[in-house]
């Protein structure tokens, strides 16, 4: 058995802190991680509370694969409530801390309530305690980070936290560990930020057992195996994910002037080969790639900016390598934005992490900003000096430094593109589903993204379900439905196993199956862990609704459901969203009305 | 000399730690990189991460300050290995150490080092990437 059994639970009003028992009926329902972290929120909060409020949850959750040798073990949840969303929230995370928390020996922490000032938590296997932030508060996640660790003098010590972003209630700030992995989406930052937490610094010496070591390693060498012969292990860990971004592109599905067009004319200047190519200064963005714990892909990109650029020339501070462009941040600083210029998107990216914000987010909120500045609304006064048209790398990099500081305009692009387009009167022009702006996927060319985003718990989102096979083989919204559904609750469980998502280029249920048994024990078959994802999916569509969300917000912008692609293989289509929308709640065991139907609920027993 | 080493090439490095989770299975029976004998050191936000661990240096310090004689010599391997049942902790031997890589276990109250794990490493067999091989440097 790979859990420890133990539970964090941390009340900063009360300034309480209790080690409790794992609830093992609802590890045995819901996993780890994702649906864990859900079933502990549905239970210990109302969902129609305020998502800044005391009242709001903010769980760290582990799977039982969590710190193991499984590949990808480093994978940690935070679910809570999303104040961009009003929906239930859980960012996924990588890097180190998720398996030193476990390491620790807890298997969720779980925050409660607000503090009276600014703190953080220091957890050193069983000694916890609530230290006074004072000398954090205002100060960016990498100084944060790295000021604990030297305060604590234990390099060792893995750190998650918030920048001026969370503190201040960005709606899509994020949380950041190990400097530049982070729990992303949803705004999580700005929930830790609302209870006065500027970080969780963890250490954990006790490590995580497993009972019968030559029974699991047979499986872990195996699906390690499976991973190092697969193709699209290769590229991932050769390209990035940035490798999409000329896929998408010749496809006609690649977002570009906040989704106005469909492709993007300075793709190659943004794509993986551009990363690894000298520019006229001998100056090649890419330097190296870089592993989560435990994972055995290495997707993630270690680059650094040419020294010659306007936007670090005289900030000698940012002249040294840090994380590097991924698809969906090449998606948001470029095509979206109309930008190709590498450097400012690798800097911007800098930016995102040192601050704390999400990415995709913040993007696509500058990218509606761009299109309001473009038809006059947002006025040339009201933009710090800065002209806000596409194209323009400067009002890039300047506006993500002031999103993150709280600064001038900064403050507008904070609130998220629903409520800023609200603002000025066009809330169409919001590339957005539940609040939460859209990836780098068109849903006119992807129909089943298109569904997936509108259906997504947590508000658009790319990463709930899997369609893409799907998508690229045929246009239309036919036949949708169904591999939307059954990927969502295959994802669920994925996502709550401690792993992470993209060993789904090697591994079919199966694999999951192996080594959850292995860690676990107990039956666990590919068929109760589909279950399992399915009893996910539905609490957190519960949680939804009571929050108050409807049918209505199961829908895609006008922008995409009226407007034909204007170029690509789906030129001239919208999103079926009407087609796809009522066969999906049929498949779910849904009523017209998108609510659970008790015959669902009692098959899935809930 | 035709004795077997651990190569550590830190530019495949991609600081994954399976090496340490490899090395705590086999040595402390779980988990455990903060118990692991090779240890990956992070610099400059990722951009290099170094795998290190015991040499098996032929002075061995460790081995000529130790005062209880725990650490002894395995010719065939040329590994340095710790006795425990005659170490008693001092942890002067993390003293003479100049690489750091002999070091004081708070859960067995002894100090530990790599072994090359009796000539079959567990580091390098889990390492994706090549990082940590074994065989006769060159």
């Amino acid at each position: 058995m790979t859990w420890h059994q133990r539970v964090l639970r941390i009340n900063l009003t009360e300034n309480k802190i209790d080690i409790e028992p794992l609830n093992m009926q609802w590890a045995n329902d819901y996993l780890g991680g994702r649906g864990l972290g859900s079933k502990y929120l549905m239970e210990g909060m109302n969902p129609a509370a305020d998502a800044l409020s005391p009242e709001n949850m903010l769980i760290f959750a582990t799977g039982p694969l969590t710190g193991t040798m499984c590949s990808t073990s480093g994978r940690y949840a935070v679910v809570t409530k999303g104040p961009l969303t009003n929906a239930i929230a859980a960012s996924n995370s990588g890097g180190k801390f998720g398996a030193e928390l476990k390491f620790a020996g807890f298997d969720l922490l779980i925050v409660e309530g607000r503090a009276e000032k600014p703190v953080y938590l220091l957890i050193q296997d069983d000694e916890i305690s609530i230290c006074d932030a004072a000398e954090y508060w205002g100060k960016t996640v990498w100084h944060t980070e790295e000021s604990i660790k030297e305060k604590h003098a234990d390099p060792q010590i893995k750190v998650a936290s918030i920048g001026v972003s969370g503190e201040q209630g960005v709606r899509y700030a994020c949380i950041v560990n190990d400097l530049h992995r982070a729990a992303g989406r949803s705004g999580v930052g700005a929930v830790m930020g609302s209870k006065n937490l500027k970080a969780v610094a963890v250490r954990g010496t006790q490590g995580v057992p497993v009972q019968d070591a030559p029974a699991f390693m047979k499986v872990v060498k195996h699906t390690h195996k499976l991973l190092e012969d697969n193709a699209g292990r290769k590229d991932l860990t050769n390209y990035g994910t940035n490798a999409m971004i000329d896929t998408m592109n010749a496809f006609g599905g690649l977002p570009t002037n906040n989704f106005q067009e469909v492709t993007f004319a300075g793709t190659g200047k943004v794509n993986p080969a551009a990363m690894t190519s000298a520019n006229e200064n001998d100056h090649t963005n890419l330097i190296t790639n870089k592993a989560c714990f435990g994972c055995t892909i290495g997707c993630g990109r270690i680059a650094h900016i040419d020294q010659n650029h306007f936007s670090i020339k005289e900030r000698q501070q940012y002249w040294h390598a840090s994380g590097g462009l991924e698809y969906e941040t090449a998606f948001a600083f470029g095509p979206v934005l109309g930008i190709d210029d590498i450097d400012a998107l690798t800097f911007a990216g800098y930016l995102m992490n040192e601050h704390g914000m999400d990415p995709i987010s913040f993007g696509v909120t500058l990218a509606a900003a761009m299109e309001l500045y473009e038809l006059g609304i947002i006025k040339p006064e009201e933009t710090d000096g800065i002209k806000l048209n596409f194209g323009n790398a400067e009002a890039l990099t300047v506006m993500a430094e002031k999103t993150g500081l709280q600064e001038g305009f900064g403050k507008m692009l904070g609130m998220g593109s629903k409520r800023l387009c609200e603002h000025y009167g066009r809330p169409e022009l919001s590339m957005s589903v539940k609040g939460q702006e859209f990836a780098g996927y068109d849903s006119r060319a992807l129909q089943g993204m298109g569904l997936g985003y509108a259906t997504s718990n947590r508000g658009a989102c790319h990463l709930r379900h899997d369609t893409f096979t799907e998508d690229m083989d045929d246009q239309s919204g036919q036949g949708k439905a169904e591999p939307c559904k059954s990927s969502q609750d295959k994802i669920a469980m994925i996502d709550s196993t401690g792993l992470c998502l993209f060993t789904a280029c090697a591994w079919d249920t199966d694999e999951w199956q192996m080594q959850i048994s292995a860690a676990c024990g107990a039956d666990w078959t590919s068929e109760r862990l589909i279950v399992t994802g399915e009893r996910i999916w539905n609490i957190e569509r519960l949680f939804n609704l009571k929050s108050g969300l409807t049918k209505a917000d199961d829908t895609l912008p006008p922008r995409l459901l009226e407007t034909p692609a204007p170029a690509g293989v789906a030129k001239g289509r919208v999103a079926e969203l009407n087609i796809m929308l009522p066969e999906y709640y049929a498949l779910r065991g849904w009523d017209n009305e998108g609510v659970p139907q008790q015959q669902t609920l009692d098959r899935l027993g809930i | 000399m035709t004795v077997k080493t651990l190569i550590l090439d830190a530019d495949k490095c991609t600081s994954c730690l399976q090496c340490e989770m490899a090395c705590s299975l086999e040595h402390e029976g779980l988990f455990a990189p903060a118990f692991s004998r090779i240890k990956v050191f992070e610099f400059e936000h990722g951009k290099r991460s170094i795998p290190y661990t015991c040499t098996q240096c032929e002075e061995a310090w460790c081995m000529q300050v130790c005062p209880t004689k725990a650490i002894s010599v395995n010719a065939e391997l040329g590994t340095k290995v710790v006795d425990e049942d005659l170490c008693v902790g001092c942890k002067v031997c993390t003293m003479a150490c100049p690489f750091g890589t002999i070091n004081y276990n708070t859960r067995s109250g002894k100090v530990t080092k790599c072994n090359l794990c009796d000539g079959d490493p567990k580091c390098a067999d889990a390492c994706p990437t090549d990082a940590i091989t074994y065989g006769v440097a060159t």
